[in-house]
């Protein structure tokens, strides 16, 4: 059907879009490759977006600037270790690994701190006064826009310099498609810290603990779970990925720091973790990749205007078919 | 195995691939750029005008107290460099203005729309309020005037953008826009010429942005290329990551890319065009010459041809120092053509003219060079002499290479 669009939408004299499925196929491995890359960002912040509505049926729409505090971390601690804007630093192998782990350190250690802070300041009073849960979510909204502008206040609107450590290089090939080393990087390094949080989650004391309270917080603290801590590890998790996913993002798009450069992106973010299943962890994983792949094809396909609208369509249709994502079940009830 | 030696082996891979980024790092190639032209024909910057019209006039400007003029475009907002720029030759044109002509002390006001076309309004809606207000220097960008014409047309108040290029902008019937600088319609059809005989490209991929500004532009340089377009793309505002655009480009493998846009997302873009060795060269227009392109862009903005109906400011030596000196930094884009605009104002004000009625009459029947130009509107309030310069960067600044129309 989708065949016979052109030459349909052609006859109607349509201009406003068009299929280019030539295009899409010839791209298809191009945009699968850098779609995983990209994928992979949105994936580490859907993390955080999808434990802390398992745990308490909220969406932290402040997870947005979590993430871009990570971003500033990392690039002020580039600039602490010396490296100079607007050019490719040309720092020896080892030392760039170092920095590089450190920067990491840093932005994770950032991000989380916001995430705990937002938890202390801004949602545990409302719990504590038993607000209903649109309070909460107005809360979220509010303190995501007053992060963002305080962010513009102390620096600027405009993007931070860029400082780049690694050069992007083509290292190989996978179906005619050049990856290049930070793509390579970002990646494996992305999956490494899901597994890790994935395995935390479901194989450790304290993972069994956020389920439980995700499962039902009342019997979980019958049975001696601290809710309390449980919701506050659960703001720190996601802060943690959020800030490793920042230095990814600065790693790939080093003209990223920018006092809104994440609300677009959590955005996507979110919507990945709804499309893959929103309270389950794995959901978020998958969502952010097939998102990420999606949303080249879809540029491909229709043109690069068309960028934000797939996201969102694509988040429809899989609705429309599955209403709980596609993995479906919550953290609590993905694995007793 | 045991969890903890799972863990091990996750931590050992995750340290692994970091190595591996590190490894690739080796060389250092800078992108290449296959450009045709090269920079040895750089034209010489014009000289100002001797007879000139400078703002601080013969010095015996007589006014009412309490006049004032008004600045309003983006002085804090999303590529806030190129309103800064504007807004520091006006306020040395005000400066020189009130130093020369003790009888007419003019108050400059500024208003910060962020250059965005939602804020625009609430803010331009102030300006028209202020009663002290007589003329407008603004808005900078087409889709904020563009929301704005409408209102300043309803309050006679005149208005001269030192930068809004959309030729629309004077098709709306508002007798109150006037543009200071060639429009879209001049500067599109000469960098497409600029692109096909200059650099030779016989094949050009046009990309813009989603403001009018990028659209409009965009719209021009395709029809003036015609065949020679072999891709068009879209990208959004705030848009960082291109990779679907980038490969589209790839597959078209054009002799020449013209983005039309503004420099936030031009930095990233030129990047990524050029992080895998892609062959080309890369136009683009006023919006996207800032050094916050140059120093974003990593290296990829070397070579980058910049089309600007700006006319170069090396040339006027005395606006030159006395910008340097206020500013704390060379004039940029429209640096001088914000200070000629505001020119145009101050002489109106000198004359004692004291409404707003009278001012845009003043400013309808304007006939006098100025540093950059000469400066006489027609209807619809566009310029007849409109110089468009194409700019090039080279080791890192940004300088002139020659006129193209």
């Amino acid at each position: 059907m989708i065949g016979n669009l052109p030459t349909v939408l052609a006859q109607g004299g349509v201009d406003w879009i068009s299929f280019d499925i030539g295009r899409l196929v010839d791209q298809f491995w191009y945009n699968t490759v850098n779609g995983l890359a990209y994928g992979s960002i949105y994936s580490l912040v859907a993390v955080g977006y999808t434990l802390v509505y398992g745990v308490l049926k909220l969406i932290n729409f402040a997870h947005s600037e979590v993430f871009i505090v990570g971003a500033f971390g990392a690039y002020f601690t580039f600039q602490f270790l010396g490296y100079e804007s607007g050019g490719i630093a040309q720092a020896p192998l080892v030392e760039t690994i170092v920095n590089l782990i450190l920067a990491l350190a840093v932005a994770m250690i950032c991000s989380g701190l916001v995430a705990l802070t937002l938890e202390r300041v801004a949602y545990r009073p409302l719990r504590r006064k038993k607000a209903p849960r649109l309070v909460f979510l107005i809360t979220a909204v509010g303190a995501s826009f007053a992060i963002q502008q305080a962010i513009m206040l102390w620096r600027n609107p405009n993007p931070e310099l860029a400082i780049q450590l690694i050069a992007p290089r083509p290292l190989f090939e996978v179906f005619g498609v050049s990856v290049t080393n930070i793509q390579l990087t970002v990646f494996l390094a992305a999956l490494v810290l899901l597994l890790i949080a994935d395995s935390f989650i479901n194989r450790t004391r304290l993972g069994r603990g956020i389920r439980a309270v995700a499962q039902d917080p009342d019997t979980a603290t019958l049975m001696g779970v601290n809710k309390e801590r449980v919701i506050m590890l659960t703001f720190i998790i996601g802060g943690l990925l959020a800030g490793a996913a920042a230095l990814f993002y600065i790693m790939q798009i080093p003209q990223g720091v920018v006092y809104n450069g994440g609300f677009l992106l959590g955005i996507k973010a979110f919507t990945a973790a709804v499309l893959g299943g929103i309270g389950n962890l794995r959901g978020a994983l998958l969502g952010g990749f097939l998102l990420g792949v999606f949303e080249n094809y879809g540029q491909s396909l229709l043109g690069g205007q068309w960028r934000d609208v797939v996201a969102f369509v694509v988040l429809i249709v899989i609705l429309m078919f599955r209403p709980t994502g596609i993995l479906g079940e919550s953290l609590g009830k993905a694995r007793v | 195995m045991s969890k903890n030696g799972r863990l091990r082996i996750l931590a050992v891979a995750a340290t692994a691939s970091l190595t591996l980024a590190g490894c690739a790092q080796g060389g250092n190639e800078e992108p290449a750029e296959g450009g045709a032209a090269t920079n040895d024909s750089a034209a010489a910057a014009p000289d100002a005008p001797t007879d000139a019209v400078l703002p601080a006039g013969d010095g015996t400007g007589e006014c009412e107290d309490g006049v004032s003029i008004a600045y309003i475009g983006t002085i804090a907002g999303q590529n806030a460099a190129l309103g800064v720029a504007i807004l520091n030759g006006v306020r040395l044109a005000v400066e020189e203005h009130n130093e020369a002509n003790a009888g007419c002390q003019v108050t400059l006001k500024e208003f910060d729309t962020e250059g965005s076309p939602d804020r625009a309004s609430g803010v331009v809606t102030q300006a028209i309020n202020d009663d002290s207000i007589l003329g407008v220097v603004g808005l900078p960008f087409s889709g904020e005037s563009d929301a704005a014409g409408q209102s300043f047309h309803e309050a006679g108040l005149v208005t001269i953008s030192p930068s809004a290029t959309d030729p629309a902008l004077s098709q709306n019937g508002w007798d109150t826009f006037f543009r200071g600088l060639g429009n879209d319609a001049q500067q599109g059809p000469a960098a497409a010429t600029f692109i096909g005989e200059d650099l030779g490209a016989e094949s050009v991929c046009v990309v813009n942005d989603d403001s009018s500004y990028g659209i409009g532009l965009a719209r021009e340089v395709r029809e003036a290329l015609g065949d020679a377009v072999v891709c068009t793309e879209e990208v959004k505002t705030n848009q960082r990551e291109f990779s679907a655009v980038v490969g589209t480009i790839e597959a078209s493998g054009p002799d020449a890319v013209f983005y039309a846009g503004y420099y936030t997302e031009a930095a990233p873009f030129a990047q990524q065009l050029f992080a895998r060795g892609l062959q080309t060269t890369l136009v683009a227009p006023d919006g996207v010459r800032d050094d916050q392109f140059v120093q974003n862009a990593v290296g990829a903005a070397e070579g980058v041809y910049l089309t600007c109906p700006c006319v170069p400011a090396d040339g006027f030596g005395d606006f030159f120092d006395a910008f340097t000196e206020l500013a704390g930094t060379e004039p940029s884009t429209y640096s001088a053509e914000g200070y000629d605009a505001t020119t145009v104002l101050l002489r109106a004000l000198d004359e004692g003219l004291s409404t707003r009625e009278e001012v845009l009459e003043y400013v309808r029947d304007y006939d006098a060079p100025g540093l950059t130009k000469h400066f006489k509107w027609d209807e619809d309030g566009e310029l007849t002499d409109t110089p468009v310069w194409v700019y090039q960067v080279e080791d890192g600044e940004i300088v002139r290479d020659r006129e193209i129309g």
